[in-house]
């Protein structure tokens, strides 16, 4: 237990190191990049994944993964503005969108829990299916004659900061998740299934309402996700966050995730998403375009499991060596 | 005690002589319903615009998916280990893309170059992947996710570097026909297919090597111990799904003309609903390829009557998400139902 305290405290302390490492990059490769307006700019840009990785964090350490997180946003930004366009409220457009979420989440834990079915294979198909009725809903056009009352939600900043209002969110949501995961019965029941599924069941945990309520967590959070991208954007277009599973995927496994569950914490994951945000951020900056940046971001996923895998098994080697060494 | 366990014991024993006859069971009942669901649709469609049922529209309806059975055999491969490729999407695109520009830059260039160009780079991208699934012990989903995304960056870095678009005008007429050529009246696009399909099916079925397949995928740790190959088996069925996505990138070139960085994405929701449509488990050790084609002809069919009919076809992609949820949720019932009927038979005798 000891050893296994160890090693997540050095994964973390490796993050810190990255994040440091990715400050001094980014500073050096660009005067702009320790500017208050560039900070801005870098956070604005990333809290929507930020917070769609707050409940990831929480599915996979119990053993499961929502691949539809991208999709729920582009269909919740949808709804957003097709109920705006029609004149409703603008309350009452963010209330259903945020209910469509929940829906979305809802459908995706019943399948997963009442009928035993694999996440994976459950959320690719929703992950097709939502941004498939995202189309349908709105076909090629895009509604973005918002209020500026909304989009400030978006483009606006804390009163004399250049801290934008969703960092503020993210920040609020990171703590209740911190301390759901890291202090509530809740996060341990959490851990518990991650590890050992019949075991967590057996031992009283109810598994499968615990599950539906995470993947529920993940719809919601995804839908606000889709209300804070519309104001920032100030348009809701079906293809809004195509993509985004990959982005919040990778800052969830970067920052220590396992994703086989059980293992991982939520400070490792804040520092990983402000790794992903900077390393976006620069290469922004060197003017590289999106589509070359996720090339970056693939490499990335793949390194924080691959790497870690390497790195245990040259110790095996180097370990297997030292005993054949001590016994000849 | 002592007989409970026992109990325990030969009720497991009798779960595992029966798994593989279940799975046979289920392959054919899968099977049969597709073909049920197939002729509903032909038979709606009949009535409701009689020229569906031309034999022009048919051919037609094969060749929209001929690319598509090309690499949903390859899928199929993987996924049978109890893996799962996405990258296929980004795998197409970067073979066609370069593929094309390759025939652009040098017109005068032998076919079969450039054919083997955009099956060996396929065959490269798809290596990678294997090395670092087997190798490297990266869950499929987490690697190829991110290869999904690597793959694509790379088409795009490979454009800003050469050119945004090539057009049909830009190629030779003999990579083209590629697509065009028809062999007894029947386009060369659907032959391949059916060939590929045929060779693999076939492979899949009857050697010792396709078994071995089913079996890592039915119980890995299992297949391991009685000596399989697993880690290299699994690096094959990538390799593999890579090469097929190589061969399916050179065509796909032909066969639109126009290619840019964005070609082929998005193929690997086709390609998955495809294979789960045609009922290979997504846990792997079950499934066939004459499954996953007939989710492919399945798939082209309700595509085609959709173009018919004049729905819109941004109902496709949500109708492929749906197909893959409703055959998931199919699988999990009649795998039940039979389990259970299997079950109440041997009781009986």
């Amino acid at each position: 237990m000891n050893r296994l305290k160890s090693l997540l405290i050095s994964w973390e302390a490796l993050l810190v190191v990255l994040l440091l490492i990715s400050i001094f990059i980014g500073s050096v490769a660009s005067p702009y990049f320790l500017s208050g307006f560039n900070f801005y700019a870098l956070t604005s840009n990333t809290m929507e994944i930020a917070i769609m990785a707050l409940p990831m964090t929480l599915i996979i350490i119990a053993g499961e993964i929502d691949l539809s997180v991208g999709s729920m946003l582009g269909l919740s930004s949808v709804v957003l503005g097709l109920l705006w366009e029609s004149g409703h409220p603008m309350w009452l457009a963010i209330a259903v969108a945020l209910l469509v979420g929940l829906a979305g989440g809802y459908l995706n834990g019943v399948l997963v829990t009442k009928l035993a079915l694999p996440s994976l294979v459950i959320t690719i198909g929703t992950l097709a299916l939502y941004r498939g009725l995202a189309f349908v809903v709105l076909g090629d056009q895009a509604v973005s004659d918002f209020p500026t009352s909304f989009t400030n939600l978006g483009f606006g900043s804390l009163p004399g900061t250049e801290i934008p209002w969703s960092l503020l969110i993210f920040a609020v949501l990171a703590v209740v998740f911190g301390i759901v995961l890291h202090i509530s019965r809740w996060g341990r029941q959490i851990y518990a299934m991650g590890n050992n599924k019949e075991a967590a069941r057996f031992s009283g945990i109810n598994v499968s309402r615990v599950k539906l309520v995470l993947f529920m967590l993940s719809g919601l959070i995804a839908a606000l996700a889709g209300v804070i991208f519309t104001a920032r954007l100030s348009s809701a277009r079906p293809d809004n966050a195509i993509g985004f599973e990959l982005y919040v995927v990778t800052v969830v496994l970067l920052g220590g995730v396992n994703i086989f569950g059980g293992r991982g914490s939520l400070l490792g994951v804040v520092l990983a998403i402000f790794i992903v945000a900077i390393v976006q951020n620069v290469l922004g900056l060197k003017n590289i375009s999106g589509d070359i940046q996720s090339l970056a971001i693939g490499l990335l996923l793949i390194m924080s499991v691959l790497g870690p895998n390497v790195a245990r098994r040259i110790q095996v080697v180097i370990a297997r060596r030292r005993l054949v060494a001590g016994s000849s | 005690m002592t007989t409970t366990s026992q109990d325990v014991e030969r009720a497991r024993q009798h779960e595992q002589v029966s798994q593989s006859r279940l799975y046979r069971l289920i392959n054919r009942v899968r099977e049969l319903g597709l073909l049920v669901v197939l002729l509903l649709i032909i038979l709606f469609m009949g009535i409701q615009a009689p020229r569906f049922l031309s034999i022009d529209n048919f051919e037609q309806i094969l060749l929209s998916i001929a690319i598509l059975v090309i690499v949903a055999v390859g899928e199929t491969l993987v996924v049978l280990t109890r893996n799962v490729d996405l990258s296929v999407g980004s795998m197409v695109g970067v073979t066609a893309f370069v593929t094309a520009y390759f025939f652009k830059q040098l017109p005068d260039v032998n076919l079969l170059l450039g054919i083997l160009l955009g099956c060996g780079l396929g065959l490269a991208l798809g290596i990678i992947n294997g090395l670092i699934v087997s190798y490297g012990r990266v869950p499929a989903i987490v690697a190829t996710l991110g290869t999904l995304y690597a793959y694509r960056g790379l088409v795009f870095v490979f454009a800003a570097n050469t050119t945004t678009q090539v057009n049909a005008s830009d190629v030779p007429s003999s990579y083209l026909a590629l697509a065009t050529t028809q062999i007894f009246g029947i386009p060369a696009l659907i032959l391949i297919a059916a060939a590929i399909a045929i060779i693999v099916g076939y492979y899949l079925h009857a050697s010792p090597t396709g078994r071995q397949l089913y079996a890592i995928g039915s119980n890995p740790e299992a297949a391991s111990i009685i000596g399989i190959r697993k880690d290299w088996l699994v690096f094959a069925t990538f390799a593999a799904s890579g090469l097929l996505c190589g061969l399916a990138g050179v065509l796909w070139g032909a066969r639109f003309a126009t290619v840019d960085a964005t070609d082929a994405t998005g193929l690997e929701l086709q390609v998955i609903a495809a294979v789960v449509v045609g009922g290979v488990n997504i846990f792997g050790g079950s499934g066939t390829i004459l499954g996953a084609v007939l989710g492919a002809v399945v798939l082209g069919t309700l595509q085609n009557a959709l173009n018919i009919l004049n729905i819109s076809q941004f109902w496709l992609q949500a109708i492929y998400g749906a197909a893959i949820l409703i055959a998931v949720i199919l699988d999990a019932f009649i795998t039940r139902w039979l389990q259970r009927t299997i079950l109440s038979r041997r009781k009986k005798a």
